[in-house]
């Protein structure tokens, strides 16, 4: 069970207000360390910072509207060894998802872990980002623009710069299995946040003074919610239909891919790919010059470098399963190849088959982890 | 023009039937010769990887033997497998890439016999099916 709290925007500023928020807990040790984004020297953007003096919370933006990295692998390294201090950790809804998903690989350990989600409006491609806030000069009026959908979630596009694909087909606009939640949907930003808090937490920061505990809920935030997350699912299936219509035989699928160029850099940004020995930074997959010149002479000719469907494929096979569709392969990738949808479209019968939502629940072990005797039979008894 | 003739890669578990192959061969089954065995220890080791490298590179069809369930020498292996099998060929489903050519089967240690059917009946199939489409194209 969890309750909750209104914090009351000051000057209407929610960013500055939820700074002060975030000082709280840190002075007032309900985290140890928190990590949370902060805006680039440069103004171009926003990275993930761990910070210990509350003094450097200047710039701070829980809600800022980038998604440079995924956190998730951030969390992997700040508790696969104990970090020994308890560390709060403000992520969007994709990033806890991930969270749980290497939960269950072992490589996050919730114990000292407070998950701060924040409901989440979108994100912009970090190129875009730069080129608005560029234009736009410093400040957080790009978030805040975003904040002006919060109340009905009606999200617009700004300066005719999209939202990055993935976020217009997230079906997760508010975070869950958060320990500690930060409302926006269904309220005014400029006058009122909801805080929603783990029980234990909800009498710490009671205790502390951090925040009054009200247990109110604004009325229309789950029907606002709701309403979101129906849009996205709509968008969401023309882009799935657009793409399976696009991709009906192997020809076609492969003419979909055709540009990749093996660079492995969706592999890279992918929260769920976590094999530290990476079966392609291995020989296992190198061949040898004669090998190469074998296929030339069988096939004529042959594409180098090799074995960009072979990635792909072998790729879907071991991750698809837990793909939480945070999209930042697509944002990886230099031939922008739709790396994200081809992941989504294929995990959702994949996911489907063993009725499994990546990142829903830590108790829920992945597909590719377990099986049940009595599943996938035929006739032969095997098929 | 000449006959096609599939090749097929078998991917063998050491415990059922690899033995089982080893059987056929003792005790003089007669079945295509269209076959390349690859002694595993068990189905349960056969990581997708080798399956699509195969089937990628040209082979016709790909053969995975097990253990019958509740047989698995290391228990579970080949409910592993068969749950990676199934995810593997609904990825292909997917792509058009016929999952046909991919045969997950359970054979024991004493069933030579079957072993041998079950390798001519998947030449019989193969050859319905033609050469693998990848066998050719110069940009997989």
């Amino acid at each position: 069970m969890s309750k909750g709290g209104i914090l009351e925007v000051k000057n209407n500023d929610p960013i500055e207000t939820l700074r002060v928020f975030f000082r709280d807990l840190l002075e007032k040790e309900v985290v140890e360390v928190l990590l949370i984004p902060k805006k680039l020297p440069s103004g171009d953007g926003y990275c993930q910072t761990l910070i210990r003096d509350p003094e450097m919370l200047v710039d701070v933006n829980p809600l800022a509207p980038t998604l440079p990295v995924q956190s998730a692998r951030i969390i992997s390294h700040l508790t696969i060894t104990d970090p020994g201090r308890k560390v709060g950790a403000v992520l969007k809804s994709c990033e806890i998802r991930a969270v749980i998903e290497l939960v269950k690989f072992l490589q996050v350990k919730l114990d000292r872990l407070i998950l701060i989600g924040v409901d989440c409006m979108g994100t912009y491609e970090p190129s875009d980002y730069a080129k608005m806030s560029r234009k736009k000069g410093e400040g957080v009026s790009i978030t805040v623009g975003l904040l002006k959908g919060a109340r009905e979630g009606k999200i617009e596009s700004q300066d005719g710069y999209d939202l990055r694909l993935a976020c217009q087909i997230c079906e997760y606009p508010n975070p869950r299995n958060a320990d500690i939640a930060i409302g926006l949907f269904g309220y005014d930003p400029q006058r009122e946040i909801f805080i929603q808090l783990r029980d234990q937490l909800a009498s710490e920061l009671a205790e502390k003074g951090i925040l009054a505990i009200s247990e109110e809920e604004s009325a229309s935030r789950d029907q606002v919610i709701e309403r979101l997350i129906e849009e996205r699912i709509k968008r969401r299936d023309e882009v799935f239909d657009a793409f399976r219509s696009g991709t009906k035989n192997l020809q076609d699928f492969m003419d979909a891919l055709s540009t990749c160029i093996r660079c492995h850099n969706c592999m890279v940004a992918c929260p769920i790919c976590y094999c530290k020995e990476c079966v392609f930074r291995t020989p296992t997959l190198e061949h040898k010059a004669d090998q190469f010149l074998r296929w030339a002479d069988r096939k004529g000719g042959v594409r180098m470098p090799t074995d960009t469907l072979l990635f792909h494929l072998i790729r879907l096979s071991h991750m698809v399963t837990s793909c939480i569709g945070c999209g930042l392969c697509d944002s990886a990738c230099p031939n922008a190849l739709p790396v994200a949808t081809l992941f989504r479209v294929i995990g959702q019968r994949v996911q489907g088959m063993f009725d499994y939502t990546p990142g829903r629940s830590v108790d829920e072990e992945p597909p590719v982890a377990t099986f049940r005797e009595d599943e996938l039979q035929t006739e032969s008894g095997s098929f | 023009m000449e006959e096609f003739e599939p090749r097929i890669i078998a991917f063998l578990c050491h415990w059922c039937t690899y033995t089982g192959a080893d059987l056929a061969g003792t005790t003089r089954q007669q079945y295509p010769p269209n076959i390349r065995i690859i002694h595993m220890m068990c189905s349960g080791a056969v990581d997708s990887i080798y399956v699509l490298k195969a089937l990628i590179d040209g082979a016709d069809g790909v053969l995975i033997g097990g253990c019958h369930p509740g047989d698995c020498h290391y228990q579970t292996g080949n409910y592993k497998a068969r749950r990676r099998v199934a995810i593997l060929k609904e990825i292909l489903n997917q792509i058009g890439f016929t999952e046909e050519r991919i045969w997950l089967r359970w054979i024991s240690a004493s069933e030579g016999k079957l072993f041998a059917d079950t390798v001519t009946q998947m030449v019989e199939e193969l050859k319905k099916l033609g050469p693998n489409p990848l066998q050719k194209l110069w940009v997989a």
